[in-house]
């Protein structure tokens, strides 16, 4: 879902190549979530199917071929073999000169998407949650160990981000990016000094 | 990780009062903390966290075991040298900050360079220097009651880190701070005992303990867990930037 809708909003801004896509978003997301070739394709293969995006015509290629795009093609050659072992799907014309856009329906698709906020939906199934809840339950099993063996290790995992941040330059999409992995982290931490504090008390006394 | 211990606590135990009513804030702690190193304190409220801290900065002792600075007991020291030893070497920024309601900003925070005999005159630089350091240059001829309980705060820090400090014990110096206010204090925090100091952070935030070298956590007066400093952690993020 994620990799569709950011597909799309990459695609807003200027018609590209799957392998000039796959580049813009590893640089936008600060390298977080890296994605192959494959996936690339695939995905805008869908989008294609479903009417969101199309192939520029060949004679409209040529106004396009900006120095961003001309760089992607070149660098992208060397990518394109190693893109066809990835199992993507290919075409008549070589997948990575092939140029694509937003129709006019995956220009609506991008702006009901900036426009709305994301759902968190259902839980996911988080082990971390499904192993305090059955520990909790499980005679025989220490749930403080299991919790205080948990915190140190994201403690762990919280002070390699902040380190992280503070290595960083001005490089404000990274920040970003650690910044929430900062707050989500801390978030788990929390959530288990929690649970053990609600376990003390349910113990009862002391 | 061989420098110095600049602060040793051995066997340290605390109690409030006696026989039924008496409080056993802390017992059994042992806790080092070298040269360069920032160490955190978690636990829920109530756990010891701002006792260990009086006791660890000489404003308090223990009622059982030692606590030494730079390889001093301080409970053999007599009260004088105790409170010049403090003075100097240690920058204390109080839970509830402390600052005195009839000084200004920058009185505040060059009142104890006065009493160590600098000049008013270079206290009030120091002072000066230290309120830009927090970002607060702004504050310095205003009373506590003139700035926001966040400005307050500042303010304790600044006047932690101004001198010389050897030992900087820090309860919950962030409390009142909004993150991003919160992690330039952590900045200054770690810049400082980088240089040549040696701290303990209390802190109900997980996000800032990440910023000291360990963290213990307290419950009931005694350390249960303590997040060691264990090597190749980076190896977290399989994906880094891009230079
Ligand atoms: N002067 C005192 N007399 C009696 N009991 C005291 C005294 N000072 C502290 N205590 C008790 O010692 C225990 C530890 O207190 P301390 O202030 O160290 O907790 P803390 O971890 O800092 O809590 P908080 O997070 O709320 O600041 C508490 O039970 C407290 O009531
Ligand atoms: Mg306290």
């Amino acid at each position: 879902m994620t990799i569709r809708q950011g597909m799309l909003a990459l695609l807003a801004e200027e018609p590209a190549h799957c392998y000039h896509l796959r580049v813009r978003f590893e640089e936008r997301t600060g390298g977080t979530w890296p994605l192959n070739i494959g996936q690339v394709y695939t995905t805008v293969q869908r989008l294609v199917r479903d009417g969101l995006v199309e192939t520029v015509p060949v004679e409209e290629l040529a106004p396009v071929g900006s120095a961003t795009a001309r760089s992607a093609e070149t660098s992208g050659s060397a990518e394109s073999k190693s893109g066809a072992d990835d199992g993507a799907p290919r075409g008549s014309a070589p997948q990575d000169v092939e140029q694509f856009r937003l129709t006019t329906a995956g220009r609506a698709a991008v702006d009901s998407w900036w426009a709305t906020p994301v759902v968190r939906g259902t839980p996911g199934r988080d082990e971390l949650a499904i192993k305090v809840a059955l520990a909790v339950t499980s005679p025989g099993v220490d749930v403080r160990a299991i919790i205080q063996t948990q915190r140190t290790e994201t403690m762990r995992a919280l002070r390699d981000y902040t380190r992280l941040a503070g290595e960083q330059g001005s490089d404000l999409t990274w920040a970003l990016v650690l910044d929430n992995l900062v707050f989500t982290t801390e978030a788990e931490v929390r959530w288990l000094d929690h649970v053990e504090a609600r376990i003390a008390r349910a113990g009862g006394g002391r | 990780m061989s420098a110095p211990v600049l602060l040793r606590m051995a066997g340290v135990a605390r109690v409030h009062g006696q026989g039924e009513a008496a409080v056993h804030a802390l017992r059994g702690i042992n806790l080092e903390v070298r040269l360069g190193e920032l160490v955190a304190v978690m636990g829920p409220s109530g756990s010891g966290k701002s006792t260990l801290l009086t006791l660890a900065g000489g404003l308090d002792t223990p009622t059982e075991g030692t606590v030494e600075l730079a390889g001093e007991e301080l409970s053999g020291l007599d009260q004088n040298r105790r409170a010049r030893l403090r003075r100097r070497g240690v920058g204390y920024v109080f839970q509830d900050f402390n600052l005195i309601p009839a000084l200004t900003a920058a009185e505040n925070i060059s009142l104890p360079r006065e009493l160590d005999g600098i000049s008013a005159r270079k206290a009030r630089r120091e002072a000066l220097a230290a309120l830009e350091e927090v970002g607060l240059r702004e504050v310095a001829d205003r009373f506590p009651e003139e700035m926001s309980g966040g400005q307050r705060q500042r303010v304790a820090i600044a006047r932690a880190l101004v001198g010389p400090r050897r030992l900087l014990l820090a309860d919950e110096p962030t409390g009142a701070l909004d993150s991003l206010t919160g992690e330039d204090v952590m900045r200054i925090l770690r810049a400082r005992i980088d240089a040549g100091a040696a701290g303990l952070l209390v802190t109900h935030e997980a996000r800032f303990a990440a910023w000291a070298d360990r963290t213990v956590f307290l419950r009931d007066g005694v350390v249960v867990d303590s997040t060691g400093d264990r090597p190749g952690a980076e190896s977290l993020l399989a994906v880094r930037p891009r230079a």
